[in-house]
């Protein structure tokens, strides 16, 4: 649920990476907060374990710029990736206007893809969302690895209905800004279809 | 049930600052947030303009989320109240309509009794508001249309051009 707000002409918008765990969620954010402006970019927050695995989400806001008089403002969101903390993937999901899936590309995680990307299904649906309909993309993370699955077998498994789509490395960056680009252009072609 | 996009014109953000600026005052707080359940920040006053208020919203919003899931294990709705108690500073927070959320800090010189008090009266008046803005909103999409209707691909191109 975007929010635009006519006071300070703002437009706010929510976007999550969704994705098994230790796809590489948080790794997204963490590249995107160390390669962006400081005055781009507010405080990276992370409510994660002693062990550094997300325990309930990563926040980053990001200010894109100003689109027809109005500051675009993107609040980036990752959910715990680990099965048992589905009750908090649900709370995140509210309100969300767009949504990357990091799926990992290594061989051995291919189900681990599969039954997080039922689990969003699912999820979204409870929230009255239908992954179809609202702007989505999907990242093939950690290309670089040598256990790493074709593409094609990974698109024919992950991707049926053809979303857009980027393969990555986010520890070194790589297709991790073309993947914010992607989602963000998403979700503001959705506010303008929503205008018409 | 999926929610609808907020839109929030000068005016109704007017009357919403206007009802916490008040509230400010009447219950000694130091700071006033309205908080969407989304984690979006609304409106704020008083006298914390130069905290981190995103952050702050987007920990709201999950705070009232997980406890909202905590209410539901246990066979409730959900906690319509929460306080926080610090050594010097205290952050009350209650839920106002269905998807906002007012945040009241403040310290020794006021009171939990005096803020839960005021809070009540605020929070009705802000659920009115947010009610009334919802159905503008739903009037106004399918009589004007909004205004980013006009948006073009190069408006969006730009805003990745760097």
């Amino acid at each position: 649920m975007s929010f635009i707000n006519y006071s300070s002409r703002e437009i706010n918008c929510k976007i999550v990476y969704y994705g098994p765990g230790l796809c590489g969620k948080t790794t997204n954010l963490q590249h995107i907060y160390l390669k962006t402006n400081p005055d781009v970019k507010g405080k990276m927050i992370s409510l994660a374990t002693e062990t550094e695995r997300t325990l309930f989400f990563d926040f980053l806001p990001l200010a894109l710029g100003e689109i027809r008089g109005f500051k675009t403002r993107f609040h980036l969101y990752t959910v715990p990736g680990q099965v048992f903390y589905d009750a908090s993937r649900k709370l995140i999901l509210k309100g969300v206007d767009g949504v990357v899936f990091v799926a990992d590309s290594q061989i051995e995680r291919m189900e681990a893809n599969l039954e997080s990307l039922d689990n969003l299904k699912v999820n979204l649906k409870e929230q009255g969302y239908d992954l179809d309909k609202i702007p989505y993309v999907i990242q093939y993370n950690k290309r670089d690895l040598p256990n790493a699955a074709p593409l094609e077998e990974m698109r024919k498994l992950c991707n049926p209905t053809g979303a857009p789509e980027f393969e990555a490395c986010a520890t070194t960056g790589e297709g991790v800004f073309e993947t914010l680009k992607a989602v963000a252009k998403g979700v503001l072609a959705d506010l303008k279809k929503m205008g018409n | 049930m999926m929610e609808s996009q907020l839109v929030m014109q000068q005016e109704d953000f007017d009357r919403v600052l206007a009802i916490i600026q008040k509230l400010v005052r009447d219950a000694n707080a130091k700071g006033i947030f309205v908080v969407d359940k989304a984690g979006q920040l609304i409106a704020e006053a008083g006298e914390m303009l130069g905290i981190d208020s995103t952050s702050l919203a987007s920990l709201t919003a999950g705070c009232v989320a997980a406890t909202g899931g905590l209410a539901k294990i246990v066979g409730e709705e959900e906690f319509p109240i929460h306080f926080h108690q610090g050594q010097s500073d205290n952050l009350h927070m209650t839920l106002v309509g269905d998807r906002m959320i007012l945040v009241v800090i403040f310290d020794e010189r006021s009171s939990l009794g005096l803020v839960r008090l005021r809070v009540k009266k605020a929070g009705n008046e802000l659920a009115k508001i947010f009610e009334e803005i919802r159905k503008k909103a739903e009037t106004e999409v399918q009589t004007q249309g909004s205004p980013f209707a006009e948006i073009t691909d190069d408006d969006i191109d730009n805003l990745f051009s760097d």
